[in-house]
């Protein structure tokens, strides 16, 4: 990309029904004081014509429904919001919500490779882990799933070779600077550390996910007792897997 | 959007008894595949959850349209076959999209058309002869509640169909209908027009993407020119085609938002089509993305068929996808 096509923000088709709205070409947590209030403003300005919105580290897809606005309609009303969009300070606050986590080696298997990997004793990367307050930077991968940011650079770790075909609902989990919690069961490539008592994923609360896009997430290590008496799940992971 | 959610939600709450009793179909095969499927689960995607829905948008249109159901309607995707069903009561129905082989008491059921089904007689899908997915809509619909603001079921989530946890159909499943509507249907039959053979070569419209310049000329012009074959990696979330490595200066992106259709190019080179099951968001390049009408042709395309990629303008696109939608207004 160059010349013209590079300023940011611009408009990239993303289809019949779609703009890729993208703000931003590095991931910083700065980007969701623009994107919180472009994600809301979007849904004041296309009304019953929004189908959908997906926020993610650097961008904002816009769905609408093509046969109420063209594709060049619709073009036009986000041109029109980028020209007079602010940032919105209340959205860099975010809500801060904490995860309790049982941190062990039972359900976090892959917590003595990640000190080996780091240098750290087991204690230090658990503390590393527990003391930075993460931002959700995107929903994705299975529902309720959210990729924070950024991790201290002291705990980056590749993904594992060869995923594991089922990761336990709740593992509390790092791959390069991000860490996440699963909310299903799911294949997946992170490390884990350890499980959380949160319910991530929930049908039958108001907003389904725990977490969104711009909240702020803290890491609380409890131990057994505090983590079952939380209703969490100590069943431990196969060894090997 | 706003109201979506909201709406999603009170169904959440107001979840009292099972209100699902009128049965319309016993299960006594279920086969590989076979789904309940509305017009797709909107306004979540931002949490992470897919839209779902019909893989081929168009049998499934024609299917809802024919048994005199508006457009939403839940209707069963049956995808290869060997579904058989037993009517539990008489019921009106119609069956479009692929040719599965289906009869009705073994006569042949014809397809894009509406039918008359007694109580007691079977339904059954054999497998592929045209096509790879069939939509059965009966009128008044299947019934089930909704998750998230919809019944369309994915299984990978967990969320819809006829259980609300995304199962597909299984041997002994009793499966609801709804109260036909007074309107009725106006049509008897598809059009000709309409009926596809899913057999000819398809040529898929396909918009081109921002990342276009990304890929080297040649790899634009094989993109374009090349027959590209459906790969057998493919399913609700994407189907993979194979053909001429398509090499892109850039090799992965910061994950973002996928549209339906999209053809995205991992640095294999062989690109991915995304369907309706994907996953929210991703990070490969991309070609562009396909029409709606073009990803559902493609969802009708069995492994080891060819397809061609077509650069399409968004003017003619937008002209096609609101010609088909005019059939099923009013």
């Amino acid at each position: 990309m160059s010349g013209e096509g590079a300023r940011l923000p611009r408009l990239e088709s993303a289809g019949l029904d779609g703009w890729m709205v993208r703000l931003f070409d590095q991931i910083e947590e700065s980007n969701l004081a623009w994107i919180t209030p472009l994600t809301r403003r979007c849904e004041a300005a296309f009304g019953d014509a929004l189908v959908d919105l997906v926020p993610s580290y650097t961008t904002l897809l816009v769905v609408f429904d093509p046969l109420r606005l063209s594709p060049e309609e619709a073009r036009r009303r986000l041109l029109a919001l980028l020209g007079d969009l602010a940032p919105d300070e209340q959205a860099e606050a975010g809500e801060v919500r904490e995860l309790p986590t049982w941190y062990d080696e039972r359900v976090g298997p892959d917590l003595a490779r990640v000190a080996e990997h780091t240098g750290l004793s087991v204690e230090a990367v658990i503390d590393c882990h527990a003391g930075t307050l993460y931002r959700v930077f995107a929903l994705g991968f299975a529902p309720g799933f959210a990729f924070m940011g950024l991790l201290d650079e002291r705990l980056e770790v590749p993904r594992l070779a060869t995923p594991r075909q089922r990761v336990p609902v709740n593992s509390v989990a790092i791959a390069g600077r991000q860490t996440a919690a699963y909310p299903t069961v799911t294949p997946g490539g992170w490390n884990l550390l350890g499980r959380t008592s949160a319910r991530l994923f929930d049908r039958d609360r108001e907003g389904f996910s725990l977490l969104a896009v711009g909240d702020r997430v803290r890491f609380v290590p409890v131990d057994r007792p505090a983590f079952e008496a939380q209703g969490g799940d100590t069943t431990p992971m196969k060894a090997g897997r | 959007m706003k109201s979506v959610m909201k709406r999603a939600m009170q169904r959440v709450t107001n979840s009292e008894t099972n209100k699902y009793t009128v049965i319309g179909f016993r299960v006594e095969r279920a086969g590989p595949l076979a789904q309940l499927e509305d017009a797709g689960r909107f306004g979540m995607r931002r949490l992470g959850v897919t839209q779902g829905g019909p893989a081929d948008l168009h049998g499934w249109a024609w299917a809802n349209h024919l048994a005199g159901n508006p457009w939403g309607t839940a209707a069963l995707e049956i995808t290869f076959g060997g579904l058989t069903l037993v009517a539990e009561r008489d019921l009106t129905l119609a069956v479009a999209g692929a040719d599965l082989g289906a009869t009705l008491d073994g006569q042949a059921l014809p397809l894009w058309q509406r039918v008359q089904c007694c109580k007691g007689q079977r339904l059954a899908f054999a497998m592929p002869a045209n096509g790879l997915r069939a939509y059965l809509a009966v009128a008044g619909g299947f019934a089930a509640e909704p998750v998230l603001g919809s019944v369309a079921c994915v299984v990978r989530e967990g969320l819809g169909g006829f259980d609300g946890r995304g199962s597909k159909l299984a041997e002994g499943d009793r499966l609801a209908v709804g109260e036909p509507s007074s309107a009725g249907a106006s049509l008897n039959a598809a059009p000709d027009e309409v009926r596809i053979d899913y057999r000819a070569p398809a040529r898929l419209s396909l918009l081109p993407g921002a990342q276009v310049g990304d890929f080297t000329g040649q790899s634009l012009f094989q993109a374009f020119n090349a027959a590209w074959c459906v790969d057998d990696r493919a399913d609700r979330m994407g189907v993979r085609l194979t053909g001429p490595r398509l090499q892109c200066r850039v090799g992965s992106l910061v994950s973002e938002g996928i549209g339906l259709g999209a053809v995205q190019v991992p640095p294999d080179g062989q690109p991915i089509a995304l369907l309706n099951d994907r996953q929210t968001i991703g990070g490969y390049p991309r070609l562009g993305a396909l029409t709606p009408l073009a990803a559902s042709r493609l969802a009708q395309c069995l492994p080891g068929q060819e397809v061609r990629m077509v650069a399409a303008s968004s003017e003619r696109a937008l002209v096609a996808y609101r010609h088909f939608r005019a059939n099923f207004i009013g």
